[in-house]
């Protein structure tokens, strides 16, 4: 019983984080029509940006602010510099479908060795602002930890901002608008590059959130190589997809699923099975239901 | 004000949609377009409000150019464009389609007012007010995408096919409202439309487009009561 | 290549084999290395360009395929004792059975979808050896082709045969691939890639013809994950890291993705442009840090310009700058 509760938390936490990062690929997604596999590094460098302003102030909760405002303002300009370019000379010819998902990870691998070069490749550490002992009921001890309690508030929070701004607000309302049909929107007066952008900072501060509280989740060192961050990029898109790539509850539901799903096989089959358990989840999600837990059918595939 | 277009020429790629188009639309007035499919009567709209580049030609309203500058900045010049089939956005419900017509307005209370208007134009609206728009019918789709246009407080308004695929009842009541409106908002309207008994029967004046071209302008009146109109397009 | 007779491009590859065969006698050991690694970028892209130019399908976790090749051929060599070119019939099948599997789940997926789960596969995929321990965990397997035969001298290097072995299979490879393209198969997938919805109105089986081209494009990269063992001498799931399947497609986008013409392009900048970045790097007297991630930062840059500008390929460019005169 204990260990079974034990390992749901861990699940919801780390299904948090992924959720997180599914959010950001769908706001990608639905704006632009593009799985941007530059996110992952994206969310690698908007850490480092955290990590740097800790060099300079104590708060974790600051520095949190910081790195999303430069997660935002990177993936704002790779939006207007390198995307547009992109699509705008990629929509015809033999590898059209294909030319900009080998585009993004070049990218990718740019920003990581754009980073490697400024912060080396050696661990840093990020120190976390909770403890993540885990706290103790009973004799027991629980790997839930304040941490882990933090991170689950911090998504929660930014999910119900998100939240708001997308169903009440007018900016939200030329998000959805332009996401759902960008010439209606543009007949009613949205400037649609804009505010596509604008979903590409949204996506960019998300990311910058995940990956400085997956840092923070696991025992707070961080590399360019860290495996840690490819295998958010997958989990990401693998919640994503169970979510349907639609919506923020897809997101939310696909992360969290994926998320608890993972952490019982770890926990019951075997801990080693890290990186197959997300991938046999994907592949069980794509064949049994394409379009995802709360997509709509038809037209998902591509 | 009103809307002047002169020789106007479109071309698709290697097609030319449409070849020297010249017609005028004085203010307040109601034109009908009429013609066969693939006339060029949608190319048309779409070029106007600014989705579709133009190769030659001019279109002026109000002193603007319609031809240059993106779609998004013609709502602002009082330009509202209804385009055909789907115009409304089914993932949103009916009250967000209209808050949609009037995102870029400044003043929200007059939107609000322009909205109580457009719930006593189509009271069928207020009643699906929460509703997502994906469960309206058609006619009530085609009274949602007008209402939205008119969210926006335009002075030209832009008409493609308003009575495609609706129940004859239907096609009255959508006409009888344009008719409404276009009156008592004084908007100059452009009214694209296959039914074209019905669209000349609210027009002042009228264009029939073949393949692209003026094939001949004329009061309403002087339309219906052609020989060649009406065997073409009038059903006799 | 085009529209060459058989006769005359076996005559090309003969003509070929020579020439490599005597450059390899006057170069040093590392030179001689770097081309046994550029055969298997070779190989490797050759698989690539089978799939993702021909048939449109795009696939990040073709390291993974290659590692499944370099397993079979070490576990083959290892508890069965076959001989070298067994070991890489065997590493070609199995790689190709993987293929199949694949394809039947890539048939109903495409674009991001399809390449999201092969990128998961690449990152899966190595680690699936540190769970067992007859697959050498994180230390590996060790393969070894032997030493060259004591008829070719004394002189005679472990990494010249090395390259020898790899370069023979390179061009019976290439050779066999370019049969295949020029075939019927190549046509439709040609076909398929074109259109999906026209091809399947022309009567064409999509999905069978999809998985058909994953087979044949992992069994191509099961041989190049052999001679990447071969050159290594272990396999280990460090050695196919998610990097590889970047290498792999990076250099097929500079060969030119559609056509397997320049597939040497690609194969010998990867293998040339830490070479230079070095040099240049030595003499300028730059950081260590920077000589060590100046090449992916300018292969990178690289793929980012050549898949937007020239999607096609510098040969395929050429092509049809050609045609285009000689029509005039």
């Amino acid at each position: 019983m204990f260990q079974f509760i034990n390992t749901l938390l861990i699940g919801i936490t780390s299904g948090a984080i992924y959720a997180l990062m599914a959010l950001a690929i769908v706001l990608v997604w639905r704006s632009t029509r593009v799985i941007n596999f530059a996110q992952a590094g994206q969310a690698l460098a908007s850490t480092y940006f955290g990590y740097q302003a800790l060099q300079y102030i104590d708060s974790f909760w600051i520095a949190l602010i910081i790195a999303m405002a430069g997660g935002a303002i990177l993936s704002a300009l790779i939006e207007v510099i390198f995307m547009r370019i992109l699509l705008k000379h990629t929509t015809s010819g033999a590898i059209a479908g294909v030319a900009p998902i080998i585009a993004t990870l070049g990218l990718l691998e740019i920003i990581r060795t754009l980073v490697t070069l400024k912060w080396g490749g050696a661990d840093v550490i990020v120190k976390a602002p909770l403890s993540n002992t885990g706290f103790s009921i009973g004799s027991n001890t629980l790997v839930f930890s304040p941490m882990k309690l933090a991170i689950i508030a911090v998504v929660t929070v930014l999910l119900l901002v998100f939240s708001v701004i997308f169903q009440k607000t007018s900016i939200g309302l030329s998000l959805r608008a332009s996401a759902f049909s960008p010439e209606l929107a543009r007949l009613a007066g949205i400037r649609v590059d804009r505010i596509r952008t604008l979903g590409w900072a949204f996506s960019g501060a998300t990311g910058a959130v995940a990956g400085l509280l997956l840092v923070t989740n696991g025992n707070g060192s961080l590399s360019p190589a860290s495996l840690e961050f490819s295998l958010l990029l997958i989990s990401g898109f693998i919640a994503a997809v169970i979510g349907g790539l639609e919506s923020l509850l897809g997101s939310v539901v696909g992360g969290v699923a994926l998320g608890i799903i993972t952490a019982f096989v770890l926990m019951y089959i075997s801990d080693s099975l890290f990186f197959i358990a997300p991938f046999v989840v994907l592949l069980l999600v794509l064949f049994i239901r394409p379009q995802g837990v709360l997509g709509k059918k038809g037209g998902r595939r591509a | 004000m009103s809307l002047e277009v002169r020789n106007l020429t479109v071309n698709h790629g290697a097609i030319t949609a449409l070849s020297d188009i010249s017609f005028t639309v004085p203010e307040g007035e109601l034109v009908a377009i009429i013609g066969a499919n693939g006339a060029g009567k949608s190319t048309l709209l779409r070029t106007l409000s600014g989705l579709k580049d133009a190769s030659h030609g001019t279109a002026t309203w109000k002193g603007h150019n319609l031809l240059s500058g993106k779609a998004e900045t013609h709502v602002r010049q009082g330009v509202a464009h209804v385009s055909e089939g789907m115009s409304v956005i089914p993932e949103l419900t009916v009250e967000e389609n209209l808050d949609l017509g009037a995102i870029w307005r400044r003043n929200k209370s007059e939107a609000a007012t322009t909205k109580a208007e457009v719930f006593d134009l189509f009271p069928r609206l207020q009643e699906r007010i929460n509703q997502s728009a994906d469960t309206l019918s058609g006619g009530e789709r085609q009274m949602l995408a007008i209402g939205r246009a008119m969210m926006s407080k335009p002075q030209l308004l832009l008409l493609d096919e308003p009575s495609l695929g609706l129940a004859p009842l239907l096609v009255k009541q959508i006409f009888d409202a344009i008719s409404n409106i276009s009156r008592q908002y004084g908007l100059s309207v452009v009214l694209v439309e296959q039914n074209a008994m019905g669209a000349l029967k609210i027009a002042s004046s009228g264009i029939v487009l073949n393949l692209g071209r003026v094939a001949m302008t004329g009061t309403s009146q002087e339309l219906i009561s052609d020989p060649a109109v009406q065997a073409a397009y009038l059903g006799y | 290549m085009h529209k060459l007779s058989n006769k005359a491009r076996i005559a090309i590859f003969i003509v070929l084999g020579f020439v490599i065969f005597l450059i390899s006698n006057r170069v040093d050991e590392l030179r001689v290395y770097q081309g046994a690694t550029v055969a298997v970028y070779v190989v490797g892209i050759a698989s690539i360009i089978l799939l993702t130019g021909y048939s449109g399908q795009v696939s990040l976790g073709q390291g993974a395929l290659l590692g499944v090749g370099g397993y079979a051929a070490a576990l083959a060599r290892l508890h069965w004792g076959v001989s070298v070119p067994v070991s890489f019939a065997i590493a070609i099948l199995a790689a190709a059975a993987a293929g199949a599997l694949l394809g039947v789940a890539a048939a109903r997926l495409s674009g991001p979808y399809l390449a999201g789960t092969t990128l998961a596969l690449a990152v899966g995929l190595p680690s699936i050896a540190n769970q067992f321990t007859f697959l050498g965990g994180e230390q590996g397997l060790f393969y070894d082709v032997g030493f060259p035969p004591a008829s070719l001298g004394e002189d005679f290097t472990q990494y010249k045969w090395f390259f020898w072995i790899a370069a023979l299979a390179t061009l019976l490879a290439i050779f066999w691939l370019q049969n295949v393209m020029r075939s019927r198969y190549g046509r439709t997938w040609k076909a398929i890639r074109g259109s999906d919805i026209a091809a399947e109105l022309a009567g064409i089986n999509i999905a069978r013809v999809k998985i058909l081209a994953f087979t044949l494009s992992a069994g191509v990269a099961g041989l190049a994950g052999a001679l990447l063992a071969m050159t290594i001498g272990t396999v280990s799931p460090s050695a196919f890291p998610l990097a590889l399947s970047f290498s792999l497609l990076t250099g097929a986008v500079l060969s030119g993705v559609t056509t397997l013409g320049g597939v040497m392009i690609g194969a010998v900048t990867l293998v040339a442009i830490p070479e230079i970045v070095h040099s240049v790097v030595d003499r300028i007297g730059a950081s260590e840090a920077v000589a060590t991630n100046l090449p992916s930062l300018i292969v990178s840059a690289l793929l980012i310009v050549t898949v937007i500008f020239v999607p096609n390929g510098p040969v395929e460019q050429m092509r049809t700058k050609s045609k285009k005169v000689k029509s005039l």
